[in-house]
């Protein structure tokens, strides 16, 4: 029993240290971005590797995702007789919800897990503390251009993953479902509207970007510079990326949509 | 630093197709592309009851989709329902003597306004600002179900 | 004390300096002096803590007591941007080299003068390909460091030092796991910079016959202390145990073989 409140203790602890440490991390990497922004051509670099190599699993995920919405709202709403409304249906689902989360929980098993790996080696092979001994800072330099790129990329990901979705319902439901083209996007439109429903899809992903970036760019400054510690960081990136980003959804939600 | 052009290149090509995704959800999948239909016409009709109609419901003729609604409002000396629709250009060959109703999609669907050409007695046709005469206002599942009932019970 | 040089304005100064990381003490109150423009080695067993001394004269690590001064500033006592300009004088050698592996040889050299200064890219190419001739590798500038041996990386690492024309430069066991060429190259390369830069060098070793054939000076360490200081000529003739187990390499002496542990026979039998 002892012994389990001092172990207690012991994790409250090192979480408030860790959270203490991350929250410095930001406050210095946001303080980088004036730094960074003269100097567009490491932002770019960032941008393609974190923005341009995840666009093919988004816009893969986004198609099929879009596709299953289709088929499945098909089945249940024709029960109904309202397969008019698939369009709504699908573009409702993939906008508020399904485009910003999974392109969120894509991105982090993508980009973010990349990001923990690359700046825990970085730290790992000491180069990280040679950048310093070199009077560069090396959350300025690294680690604020690809908080960036994470943050402008996300949004751009869940916009693309909704609209391919939409492709995707539309050709399953219209194209081999039979449901009526007109009624399929005039249902849709005259119900998704574009401040309620897709700007607030928007700001989601933005909040998400936000959250995975840092996550994934602070475990791997935070890791143990071992090849098991990066593993672990690696990990711990995905985790707590998904738990963060299904947890602040629900919060988002309910501020957005639900009134509470 | 060799493959920074490429580089620069599919980087723009990422962030251009993000937004043109951003625009296709705006003007495709949202209400925000019914506000700049380019070219149509307005047409006016009176309702007793627009019943859940809305902004944005769709017009049409013989089920085929002509236009959207774009107001209702109140007309406050009859409290009547005063519905605006736009209707695309091309359909501009609507006799001046049609009717419009309100009819509903299925039996939860939405409502929609259907225009009913009409035989065309003047050879005149429905121009900006025209107002439609011959209306069937909506029908309210409520109200049918209670004169049902209200028969029924009559009835025995 | 008393053949310690004569304090003629040395360029590192340390003072009673204390460290220690968790409940292990890693130094406990040395003192010593480095004197500009001459190459002084700070040697000792592995695990003493070698490293860990360039760390806390480059201010990456603060001490838990006394103070060092760099070029007459305390280094724990400067704002950041007075550190930085510091740094920017003082080159460190780390022992993997800590390329940054995303550039190719030039981009890395190039890398503190992209950095520090506006100088226009016809002069950078200049300065840089200057400094991979110093260290012989002029025609290894487009190779990725993955491709390099661990002595190019070095001699890269080392030409990305003098890219600034720093007045100081720390190795951090610049000759561990080289073959004897690459080792060569490296003792003649340390030794001529030196001369011909006008250099202080710093370097932290632990392999004795190629440090002592450049070396200055040479401070010993063992077990958080100074064990022993001088000239090589003078350590090799001194009567220290400590400085002659480490200067000749026997297995046992002041520096125990055995970790401590509990008694053999106690530990074999207990089950």
């Amino acid at each position: 029993m002892f012994e389990f409140l001092e172990n207690l203790g012991k994790t409250t602890r090192s979480s408030f240290a860790k959270l203490g440490r991350s929250t410095f991390f930001l406050g210095h990497t946001l303080m980088g971005i004036g730094d960074v922004l003269p100097r567009p051509s490491l932002l770019t670099k960032q941008l393609y590797s974190v923005g341009v190599l995840s666009f093919l699993i988004i816009t893969i995920s986004g198609l099929f995702v879009g596709m299953v919405l289709g088929l499945q709202g098909f089945y249940t709403l024709s029960d109904f007789g309202a397969e008019e409304s698939l369009g709504v249906m699908v573009a409702a689902s993939l906008v508020r919800e399904l485009g910003p989360v999974v392109s969120a929980l894509l991105f982090a098993g993508r980009a973010g897990s990349a990001l923990t790996a690359e700046i825990g080696l970085m730290k790992a092979t000491e180069q990280l503390s040679g950048m310093e001994m070199m009077a560069v800072d090396p959350i300025k330099r690294i680690i604020t251009p690809r908080f960036l790129a994470g943050f402008i990329s996300t949004p751009l990901l869940a916009t693309l993953f909704s609209a391919i979705g939409v492709v995707g319902g539309h050709m399953v439901g219209v194209g081999l479902l039979g449901v009526d083209d007109g009624a399929f996007w005039a249902q849709m439109q005259s119900s998704i509207d574009f401040q309620e429903d897709i700007i607030n899809g928007v700001i989601k992903s933005i909040v998400f970007g936000f959250v995975v970036s840092w996550i994934a760019l602070f475990e791997g400054y935070d890791t143990i510079p071992t090849a098991e510690g990066v593993s672990r960081a690696t990990t711990r990136t995905v985790v707590n990326s998904a738990f963060s980003v299904l947890g602040l959804d629900f919060i988002l939600t309910a501020l957005m949509f639900g009134d509470i | 630093m060799h493959n920074s052009k490429t580089q620069d290149t599919f980087v723009g090509l990422f962030v251009a197709s993000g937004i043109a995704a951003l625009f296709y959800m705006a003007m495709q999948v949202s209400n925000l592309g019914s506000y700049t239909s380019g070219d149509s016409y307005t047409i006016i009709a009176q309702f007793q009851n627009s019943g859940g109609l809305k902004v944005k419901s769709p017009v049409s003729v013989a089920g085929v989709r002509i236009g959207r609604v774009s107001s209702i409002r109140l007309d406050k000396e009859s409290h009547e329902s005063i519905v605006e629709m736009q209707i695309d250009s091309q359909y501009n060959n609507l006799p001046d003597d049609s009717g419009a109703s309100i009819y509903t999609a299925g039996l939860l669907g939405e409502q929609y306004i259907s225009i009913d050409p009409g035989p065309g007695i003047s050879g005149e046709f429905l121009k900006d600002n025209s107002k439609i005469d011959n209306v069937s206002s909506a029908i309210i599942l409520e109200e049918m179900i209670g004169k049902f009932l209200m028969n029924k019970a009559e009835g025995k | 004390m008393a053949n310690r040089p004569s304090p003629d304005k040395p360029i590192v100064k340390v003072h009673n300096l204390s460290f220690s990381r968790g409940s292990r003490k890693i130094f406990d109150g040395i003192d010593l002096e480095i004197q500009r423009g001459k190459i002084t080695a700070i040697m000792g067993p592995s695990g003493t803590g070698k490293t860990t001394l360039l760390k806390l004269i480059g201010g990456q690590l603060m001490p838990d007591h006394g103070s060092i001064h760099v070029d007459g500033q305390n280094v724990h006592r400067l704002k950041s941007q007075e550190l930085f300009n510091l740094r920017k004088r003082m080159g460190m050698l780390f022992q993997s080299g800590a390329l940054l592996t995303d550039m190719d040889v030039f981009d890395n050299v190039a890398f503190p003068l992209r950095e520090h200064t506006r100088l226009p890219e016809s002069m950078i190419r200049t300065l840089v390909l200057m400094k991979l001739h110093a260290v012989g590798l002029r025609g290894a500038r487009k190779l990725m460091p993955n491709e390099l041996s661990g002595g190019m990386a070095r001699r890269v690492a080392l030409a990305r030092a003098i890219a600034l024309d720093p007045m100081m430069i720390m190795y951090d066991e610049p000759f561990t796991g080289q073959d004897p060429i690459s080792m060569g190259a490296l003792v003649h390369l340390i030794k001529s910079l030196n001369t011909a830069l006008g250099l202080t060098s710093v370097i932290v070793s632990h392999d004795v016959q190629e440090t002592a054939a450049i070396a200055d000076y040479i401070y010993v360490l063992a077990e958080g202390k100074i064990v022993g200081h001088g000239t090589p000529q003078q350590l090799a003739d001194s009567d220290s145990q400590w400085v002659q187990q480490f200067m000749n390499g026997n297995a046992d002496g002041p520096v125990p073989f055995h970790y401590p542990a509990p008694d053999y026979l106690d530990d074999l039998l207990a089950s």
